[in-house]
């Protein structure tokens, strides 16, 4: 990130444009992302794990489902390596996630350091975020802009982790239940509502329905089995029958 | 070598270090690296997020059918009824995430007070 104070005087510094992201906190997807931490944070405690390492795993990895897939596997007492590979596993969406946010964040001067530090901070909301609201940003500043509101939004999530699991005795458990709903339902929503093509939200269906089935027959390779059978059979089913009145893409 | 192989406090870390932060940050780095070269427009971008997008569906899907901690005390049919209202309230109302979101929760926790 440049911390250069001077910046085109027309639009702003990287300071004005890093603040003016921060502000995006204060939004709708940015509180259920909090609810779900909320959520994640009791379902630490009830797990057993210690304050530090769920505070510690929020950091570090930053993906509520790789989290849960990580606190199921150390209460099972799951190896390092097969706890590794499901992790992992769960962790593959974000690769695809990046590399559709890049060349919508990257000015000509963006060095890779600075994006492969802030991809880091990229996660389903965070990318629902930026897709949603970064088009509005003159493209030298999109950096800046991007690292106000995603690297507050992950600070904040460590804090309210911190102080849920601190005192989180006394949020009865409906709450807790009602709020760890909160984030498939808002996963489910955001997906489809910006979903750019029907190959997308034909992918969406078939997930939903092969993840359960592959699920039972092999726990570990659900996902990606589920990503790669039906993201490959909605791809070929979305050329075969082309959306009628849509354009393809942006 | 599990989560509670050694009696050391820095071990725990360690294992989050390689479990969690390595797995998941290893595919953020090759998506940087990816979207330097992958052109927006071509067929095999297409289909990298239909992948993306089938996988992250199959996690919604393993996130209701098969929950964890308190949620998986309440009925199956409970939470699919929640989540299927809840999308369906979400595009008859012009798909607004607010709407949806509000809906499943009011029906699951209504089903949650009924004992479901």
């Amino acid at each position: 990130m440049q911390s250069l104070p001077s910046g085109q005087p027309k639009d702003g510094t990287a300071f004005l444009w890093f603040a003016r992201g921060m502000r995006n906190i204060v939004s709708l997807p940015a509180l259920i992302l909090m609810s779900a931490f909320i959520g994640f944070a009791g379902f630490a405690k009830e797990s057993g794990i210690d304050l530090t390492h769920a505070v510690f795993m929020t950091a570090a990895i930053w993906a509520l489902p790789a989290q849960v897939v990580l606190i199921a596997a150390i209460q099972a007492g799951t190896a390092l390596v097969p706890t590794f590979i499901a992790v992992t596993l769960s962790s593959v969406r974000l690769m695809p996630m990046v590399t559709t946010l890049v060349p919508d964040l990257r000015a000509e001067k963006t060095r890779t350091l600075t994006l492969l530090f802030l991809s880091h901070f990229v996660a389903v909301t965070s990318w629902v975020m930026a897709n949603e609201r970064i088009g509005r940003v003159p493209r030298q500043h999109r950096t800046a802009f991007f690292a106000g509101f995603a690297v507050t939004l992950t600070t904040l999530n460590i804090i309210i982790v911190a102080v849920v699991y601190t005192f989180s005795a006394g949020i009865p458990a409906m709450v807790l239940g009602a709020l760890f709903f909160l984030t498939p339902i808002y996963f489910l929503t955001s997906l489809w509502a910006t979903a750019r093509d029907h190959v997308i939200k034909i992918a969406m269906v078939l997930g939903l329905a092969l993840g359960p089935v592959f699920y039972l027959v092999t726990p570990q390779f659900d996902l990606l089995l589920a990503g790669l059978v039906g993201g490959t059979l909605a791809f070929f089913i979305g050329r075969r029958f082309p959306a009628k009145g849509k354009g393809g893409g942006r | 070598m599990n989560y509670q192989a050694f009696d050391v406090w820095w071990w725990p870390f360690l294992f989050i270090l390689i479990a969690g932060w390595f797995a998941t940050d290893i595919w953020r780095y090759t998506g940087v690296l990816l979207g330097r070269r992958l052109s927006e427009t071509s067929q095999v971008f297409v289909l990298v997020r239909a992948v993306a997008t089938a996988l992250v569906a199959a996690v919604i899907a393993r996130l209701v059918v098969f929950p964890s901690g308190v949620l998986a005390e309440t009925a199956l049919a409970l939470r699919i009824g929640a989540a299927v209202i809840g999308f369906v309230a979400f595009l008859l109302g012009g798909q607004r995430i607010a709407i949806g979101v509000g809906t499943a929760l009011a029906v699951l926790l209504a089903g949650m007070m009924m004992g479901f």
